[in-house]
């Protein structure tokens, strides 16, 4: 059987092959999509999270195949063509040199693959509003009220209460080696702990004090690299409550493996509860804050907040000390 | 035109010497600096360090101190770099520039004395750099392998901890510097140098003296990056972000510098790879005759030549930040930290070709003569290799796709990214349709070659994950991009460069490798490469940033078995070293003229292969690889009756 050199026999390699590789692509993917695929990272706890779960299972899906494909076919070359079971191949010239059949369609096939894994990739990105991760100050697929709520935000006008549609603006302040919120919704203040209302969608503003960072918060598949005098945007919304991790995922320095901290996604009611709670008590020290901005310069005076006068990144940052632009 | 005279009268001619011919001289007849070697190298890059401390600080003194550390950062650029001039005049290599300078004739700056000596001094003969830098890729990688080492012995725990997190960010940056500047020499410098020649019938390369400078510059650039160390290191990784790299302390200044050093004689080395194969191939070799690996070596001249000037210019900005003030990556004084994303990454993901292509060529060169067959599907190799190289020019931004810059560009970014993948597949489809139906040789070289194939492949589906943008959320600057990359370049391009040297180094020593050690060091090595790294995509899934000293409790099984693999790792190097002891010295053993019934150019030669190479310049006759076609013509024709004979192999 190995040794069969007529064309019949070529044609049962590839089918044998075919054959195995149909089979154990199907149980491949059946089994993942069973067991593997609703454990998959980062899990569901927001809408975000769990398109980028779906996203990775899809793509998992089809890679299995592609490695099955090769891996069968290597197993199957080795074994059968050997030198030892093979001795008395023999090669027609040219024949063996090249096959224009095979080469089409290998590139017929890889390169719709490759397009339609590129147009899915874009089709999620959008749908999704950039996926959570970070857009920079001007992003490109915000959701509805997105922009309208960022705006609201940076004069003072935000608000969101329980049962809103709003879109609940957050900011992200990195240092090395922690990070910062700050809820521009409720007067400003600044807290050490994340806490989410569920049902929301959050605009993250994620900027930085010194070094980049990266605003990782895992569970709610939302990454963004926090750049001093940069404000980086990234939407997502989130659904039950849970709890969540955040990490530092850009090198910051000697203590970036332990900048990490935890957060929460409450209940919109217990979230409302905590902020003003929050705010309430934090009143005195949110008054000696700069105003909410979508930067900050450290500098001898404290930090003053700065902004872009026309939103675009690679222009000059203005700061506005205490006072905020109307 | 006297390069192609030159060619033809010595193909017709009579022979008559040779370009490179050793002049026999006396030592007393020897000019002073024909004496130059190693040990001059090093004295005189001491004292060129020397000067370069003082002078910095006489020009700067009192001006310009890095905070907190109590030097001058303008003494230290100075130091280093002065003593990089020191080296290569130490060494020899400006003895001809300086001649041309001051119009002194007929300066020969080879050493005419022909024995071992000759390895440890300024050698214009591409065979005696070749084996240079066999050493010096060798020393290399194994300084960043014994890096490796301790970063996985301090991961081995989470609250435990055996380095500081200032030496263990350390260790990491110095791990990842070192092994990216080593690795995109790892084939072209020792494999290139010396086979390129030999593959397309030339005596020589193009520039010889450009040669030996890129290789001392090499190692000059090897030292620098080195001397971070000393200097207290730095603790930005191998991508050097500003601000944390303008933040950072002395060692900052030798990554800045010997990014620039290394990379000076990455386009010294690929201008020269390029000149020699477009200008110096045989009669006869023409563009469908060259062998795959000259074609892969070409691909990357190219990206050498083009990408690693904007790491040059990177360097240099982020050196002038920190020594003279300048602004280029301060945000608050009106430069961009982007600028460096971009300008990095620009040169960072040619790069990554450049350590990929290589790769990709040994295992198409290798494949015909282990598989008894015609290489499938020739053209799409080389057509494959030059569509990676030229896309890889498009697709930087995906590294920045978290960043915050244009977020329109996105789809546009994952787009190319993801066409790269179709090149890319050409190289599969001519690995496995060589394959097809073939004589299959287990040799050594084979096992490596198909190592690769099996590495490589999670290394490029893992790596269309990544460019997926929603799934690069939850993957970006996790531990599943850093497993992701040493599949390509560990499992790719290390397996390569293990094939290449199992299946060349009896040409290049006389002395066969061991067969049983060499089967030892390969499945030690491939099945805990793949025991070591492939957990570490679950533990980036599962949410560990790269570059961290401490990590999640519930992850240490994970890290504790990808640690303990990389021991084994690290362990079947060992093997690998001692098989080239006791292959070399030990028990040598005469390896045939051509062990592996190659049919390419290179093992036509006579062993040793004479300092001319060729008697006389073959002509090509047919396309490479034609093994096992019955009535296939001789691939080259040596116009000498008792030539080796380059025809078919009986069969085997």
């Amino acid at each position: 059987m190995a040794n069969q050199t007529n064309t019949t026999g070529t044609v049962h390699h590839l089918r044998r092959m075919a054959t195995v590789w149909v089979i154990l692509s199907v149980i491949g993917d059946i089994l993942f999509s069973i067991f593997v695929a609703p454990h998959v990272p980062p899990g569901r706890l927001t809408e975000t999270a769990a398109k980028d779960q779906t996203d990775f299972n899809i793509l998992f899906e089809m890679a299995l195949p592609v490695l099955f494909g090769v891996w069968i076919y290597l197993a199957y070359a080795l074994y059968v063509w050997g030198d030892k079971r093979n001795k008395n191949a023999a090669f027609s010239g040219e024949a063996a040199r090249t096959n224009m059949k095979t080469q089409v369609w290998w590139m017929v096939i890889t390169s719709v693959t490759v397009l339609f894994l590129a147009g899915f990739g874009t089709w999620a990105l959008v749908v999704d509003h950039g996926s959570g991760g970070g857009q920079g100050p001007n992003p490109a697929f915000a959701p509805a009220g997105g922009l309208k709520a960022e705006t609201a935000a940076l004069l003072g006008k935000a608000t969101w209460s329980p049962g809103s549609t709003n879109v609940l603006p957050v900011q992200v302040i990195g240092q090395q080696w922690k990070f910062t919120y700050r809820y521009p919704t409720f007067g400003g203040f600044e807290s050490s702990q994340l806490i989410l209302p569920a049902n929301t969608t959050i605009a993250f503003n994620v900027t930085s004090l010194d070094v980049i960072h990266s605003f990782w918060a895992y569970e709610l598949g939302v990454k963004a690299d926090a750049n001093p005098q940069v404000n980086d945007v990234a939407f997502t919304t989130t659904k039950n409550p849970g709890s969540f991790m955040v990490r530092c995922s850009e090198l910051c320095g000697i203590w970036h493996g332990s900048m990490f901290n935890s957060g929460q996604v409450e209940s919109q009611t217990a979230f409302e509860n905590w902020a003003t709670t929050t705010e309430a008590a934090n009143a005195a020290n949110t008054a000696l804050l700069p105003a909410f901005a979508w930067t900050y310069v450290p500098d001898a005076n404290g930090a003053d907040g700065g902004y872009y006068p026309t939103n675009d990144p690679y222009s000059t940052v203005e700061t506005y000390g205490s006072k905020q632009p109307s | 035109m006297t390069i192609s005279d030159e060619r033809s009268s010595e193909v017709t001619g009579p022979v008559s010497g040779h370009p490179h011919e050793t002049r026999k001289l006396s030592w007393t007849q020897r000019p002073g600096l024909l004496s130059q070697n190693l040990l001059t190298a090093i004295v005189l890059g001491v004292i060129g360090y020397l000067i370069g401390h003082w002078f910095g600080n006489y020009l700067s003194s009192g001006y310009d101190y890095i905070s907190n550390s109590g030097q001058n950062s303008i003494a230290n650029t100075l130091a280093l770099a002065f003593g990089v001039v020191g080296w290569l005049g130490g060494i020899g290599a400006l003895n001809y520039p300086f001649a041309k300078l001051f119009g002194v004739d007929g300066l020969e700056e080879e050493s005419p004395v022909d024995n071992w000596t000759k390895y440890f001094r300024y050698s214009l003969d591409h065979k005696v750099v070749g084996l240079q830098y066999v050493v010096g890729v060798l020393l290399f990688m194994f300084t960043g392998g014994l890096l490796a080492m301790a970063i996985r012995t301090e991961l081995l725990n989470p609250t435990t901890h055996y380095f500081s997190p200032d030496t263990y960010i350390k260790i990491v940056s110095e791990h990842g510097t070192i092994m990216m500047m080593m690795a995109t020499s790892i084939i072209v410098g020792p494999l290139g140098n010396y086979f390129v020649p030999l593959m397309i019938g030339s005596r020589r390369m193009a520039f010889p003296r450009i040669e030996a400078l890129s290789f001392w510059i090499f190692t000059a650039g090897y030292m620098v990056i080195f001397s971070a160390l000393p200097y207290g290191g730095f603790p930005t990784g191998w991508t050097g972000y500003a601000p944390l790299q303008t933040q950072s302390g002395p060692g900052m200044v030798s990554y800045l510098l010997g990014f620039a050093v290394i990379g000076t004689g990455m386009i010294l080395a690929g201008f020269n790879q390029a000149v020699t194969i477009i200008n110096y191939r045989a009669p006869g070799m023409t563009w469908s005759r060259v062998p795959v690996f000259v074609w892969s070596i070409l691909a990357t001249a190219a990206l050498l030549t083009l990408a690693t000037p904007v790491l040059f210019a990177g360097g240099l900005f982020g050196l002038l930040d920190k020594t003279v003030q300048t602004a280029f990556y301060v945000n608050e004084h009106g430069g961009n930290a982007y600028l460096w994303q971009n300008l990095f990454w620009f040169f960072g993901h040619p790069e990554v070709y450049i350590m990929a292509l290589p790769g990709f060529g040994i295992a198409g060169e290798l494949l015909p003569v282990f598989c008894r067959r015609p290489l499938f599907a020739y053209k799409i190799s080389s057509a494959g290799m030059i569509g990676v190289a030229l896309l890889s020019f498009f697709v930087w931004q995906h590294h920045l796709f978290q960043s915050g810059i244009n977020p329109d560009m996105r789809p546009l970014f994952m787009l190319t990214t993801e066409l790269i993948s179709i090149p890319t597949g050409f190289i599969y489809l001519v690995g496995m349709g060589t394959l097809y139906r073939a004589k299959i040789r287990f040799e050594l070289p084979m096992l490596f070659v198909l190592a690769l194939f099996f590495n490589f492949l999670i290394g490029g589906v893992t790596g269309v994950f990544l460019s997926d943008v929603p799934v690069n959320v939850t993957v970006h600057g996790g531990f599943f991009v850093l497993s992701h990359f040493h599949y390509t370049i560990m499992g790719g391009l290390l397996f390569a460069f293990m094939a290449g040297l199992y299946f060349w180094l009896p040409k290049m020593t006389g002395r066969m490798m061991n067969k049983k050690i060499g089967k030892v060091h390969f499945w030690l090595m491939f099945v805990f490469f793949n025991l070591t790294f492939f957990p570490m995509f679950i533990i980036g899934l599962l949410g560990q940033p790269r570059r961290v000293f401490t990590y999640a409790t519930n992850l240490q099984g994970l890290n504790d078995f990808s640690s303990i693999s990389a021991y084994i790792l690290g362990f079947s190097f060992l093997v690998f070293f001692y098989n080239l002891v006791y292959s070399l010295w030990l028990k040598p053993e005469i390896a045939p003229a051509n062990p592996w019934e190659s049919l390419g150019l290179e093992w036509q030669t006579a062993t040793p292969i004479p300092s001319y190479n060729f008697e006389r310049i073959p002509v090509i006759m047919t396309e490479p690889y034609r093994y096992s076609e019955e009535g296939a013509p001789t691939y080259a024709d040596f116009g000498t009756k008792d030539a080796p004979d380059s025809s078919t192999p009986t069969k085997a």
